[in-house]
């Protein structure tokens, strides 16, 4: 099918005047794809109220051009204001790609944009890259985990364009220098229905200081090993320094907050050091921290499947290891 | 108040592994379960029947094994289920199924729909909001909490990465809810009794009539060109150790990086 769309468009997701790591992410990731695509840019959406001084940043961040909504309506994130905005940039523009970082926001925005245009859409994508061996030109091939993270699957979008996807955030880098392209800024005017369909009656920070479990260092991770003593978990991870965190075995069972969740369903890590206890080793649970520098598994059933992953597996009852391990970190550290 | 429920079956992935030799997936004995997001949004719905009177349907797509499950809804308090099944439906992806469940959902009446956030096969997160917008409806995703439904305005919770935001919208809208957020209660033994001597309702394409370019794998944008297993990465060394060695071990591992600046 000859399409006759062209250029890797990327939602550009802030925040309080700040870009969102997945977002430049995804800008330095399509940088990359395009040099397989000639004649194809790198083009930025930036959606917001008063967002033109972040273009700058987009640009560094990759995109040959930024295309600036800005609008009151914008102001903070609707999912009824925003799909009009980016619908109508993908009408006017008609781009072969649109990405989007697989944040809250990301995976809000991007079915009912596609939807709304009748296109196809992939999720939550660990691996993208052209399809070199296809007769269209930008055609993508883009890998998901599926069945908890236990299969792969490559998913492609044959029929329609623009092809759609969500990237999860964290599996690529973002440039190391910025870009130098042409920078080029254009300015779209978009019709907003009147009024809010969704309308925000408080904005609620997070009551306890928010984990980023992403940008943890050291995590130290309890499952249903640990079910009866998660507190111990909390504990020993407040006194060595650690990260906490649980598998989806202790968050179902209200154990562990949400928020806490390392895998497939909760938050993908990459910490220098992670130490798994009592944790089975699913691979919902797996896909989301194999690929941390050093993977530290104490558990008693030797069988474990957590052993497979682990760098360092060590058969041992975690109730009974982690009351020792303050004491043993400061010898260590005395050393 | 008629609320309409999105519930999927799927295997259950916590107890799937991947066949060491061969790389394959093992189904194999995998029990098959409500998915635990759509559980949740069947428990929501249920605590709003027992506070205003709700009528409660649920929609289930897929093969004619999800009807126990289904059996299973009603006996925990469920109105009516109705499975929408029909070889035509097979293989769609997000915006097939979501033209499907659209086009189930036009036949009856509602003031809100509530679907679980993502299944956990799939892991899209993609039909709740696809639906809603087939439908023409808003939609609020990742809903922790429903504080108030009355005189046609709902509030609820709203959960972001590191902040939440407290929501208002009109009826009729489609929310969707995550696990862990409530406790799904155990089906009433009279009711189950009940319940698995009453035949499910069903809806095939006959029901629905949509054209094969909406539904089903012809329909789909998306195509699956490949799949393959994850590959292990550990080094799979494992030793049995006393409890204090267990502890110097890994100290000694972990003593460069927290020296280093900590977290």
């Amino acid at each position: 099918m000859a399409f006759d769309t062209k250029d890797i468009f990327v939602f550009i997701q802030h925040r309080q005047g700040q870009i969102a790591e997945g977002s430049l992410q995804l800008l330095g990731k399509s940088r990359e794809l395009v040099a397989a695509i000639p004649g194809f840019s790198v083009v930025g959406v930036l959606l917001g109220q008063e967002a033109e001084p972040l273009a700058q940043a987009v640009f560094d961040g990759g995109a040959d051009k930024v295309i600036l909504v800005d609008s009151p309506r914008l102001s903070r994130y609707s999912t009824q204001h925003y799909t009009t905005a980016l619908t109508e940039i993908i009408k006017t523009h008609k781009p072969d790609t649109v990405l989007m970082a697989a944040t809250v926001i990301g995976r809000d925005l991007a079915p009912r944009v596609a939807a709304r245009v009748n296109t196809g859409l992939t999720a939550d994508a660990t691996q993208i890259e052209v399809d070199t061996a296809s007769p269209d030109a930008g055609m993508l091939l883009v890998t998901r985990p599926a069945f908890g993270g236990n299969l792969f699957g490559t998913i492609v979008c044959p029929k329609t364009r623009p092809q759609m996807s969500t990237i999860r955030p964290h599996v690529f880098d973002a440039l190391k220098t910025p870009y130098t392209g042409k920078r080029e800024l254009v300015r779209q005017e978009v019709a907003f229905e009147a009024g809010d369909q969704v309308r925000l009656v408080r904005h609620l920070p997070k009551k306890e200081k928010a984990v980023d479990l992403s940008k943890a260092h050291v995590i130290l991770s309890g499952g249903r090993g640990m079910k009866d003593a998660y507190d111990l978990v909390l504990k020993t991870a407040q006194e060595i320094g650690a990260t906490p965190g649980a598998s989806r075995a202790l968050v179902d069972a209200g154990i562990a907050p949400k928020t806490l969740q390392v895998g497939q369903t909760g938050t993908t890590v990459k910490p220098r050091v992670y130490i798994a206890v009592g944790i089975s080793g699913a691979v919902q649970h797996t896909a989301g921290m194999d690929k941390s520098d050093l993977i530290i598994a104490v558990n008693s059933d030797p069988q474990a499947a957590i052993f497979q992953v682990a760098h360092v597996g060590l058969v041992a009852e975690g109730q009974k290891v982690l009351p020792l391990l303050k004491e043993e970190l400061l010898k260590a550290a005395a050393k | 108040m008629n609320i309409i429920v999105l519930v999927k079956q799927v295997p259950d992935t916590t107890e799937m592994s991947v066949d060491k030799e061969t790389g394959t997936l093992l189904r194999a004995g995998v029990p098959a379960i409500c998915n635990p997001d759509d559980l949740a949004a069947v428990e929501e719905a249920l605590k709003l029947k027992d506070q205003l009177g709700a009528h409660v349907r649920v929609l289930c797509m897929g093969p004619r094994q999800a009807e126990p499950m289904l059996m299973e809804l009603r006996g925990m308090g469920a109105d009516e289920v109705t499975l929408i099944s029909d070889r035509a439906f097979a293989g769609s992806d997000t915006w097939a199924t979501s033209n499907t469940l659209a086009a189930a959902i036009s036949l009856y009446p509602y003031d809100l729909i509530i679907a679980g956030r993502q299944a956990i096969d799939g892991d899209t997160a993609q039909v709740g909001p696809q639906t809603a917008e087939k439908l023409g409806l808003p939609q609020i995703t990742l809903v922790t909490q429903i504080l108030s439904c009355q005189e046609g305005v709902i509030r609820v919770i709203k959960e972001y990465e590191d902040y939440s935001e407290e929501l208002e919208a009109d009826l009729p809208l489609l929310i969707t809810c995550v696990a862990g957020n409530n406790t799904p209660r155990h089906g009433r033994v009279d009711w189950m009794w009940e319940s698995f001597v009453t035949p499910v309702d069903t809806l095939n394409n006959q029901n629905l009539k949509l054209d094969a370019r909406h539904t089903g794998l012809s329909g789909s944008p998306t195509l699956v060109k490949k799949t393959f297993p994850r590959t292990l990465t550990g080094s799979q060394e494992v030793k049995a150790v006393a409890p204090a060695e267990a502890a110097e071990i890994i100290a000694a591992y972990l003593a460069p990086y927290l020296q280093k600046g900590g977290k």
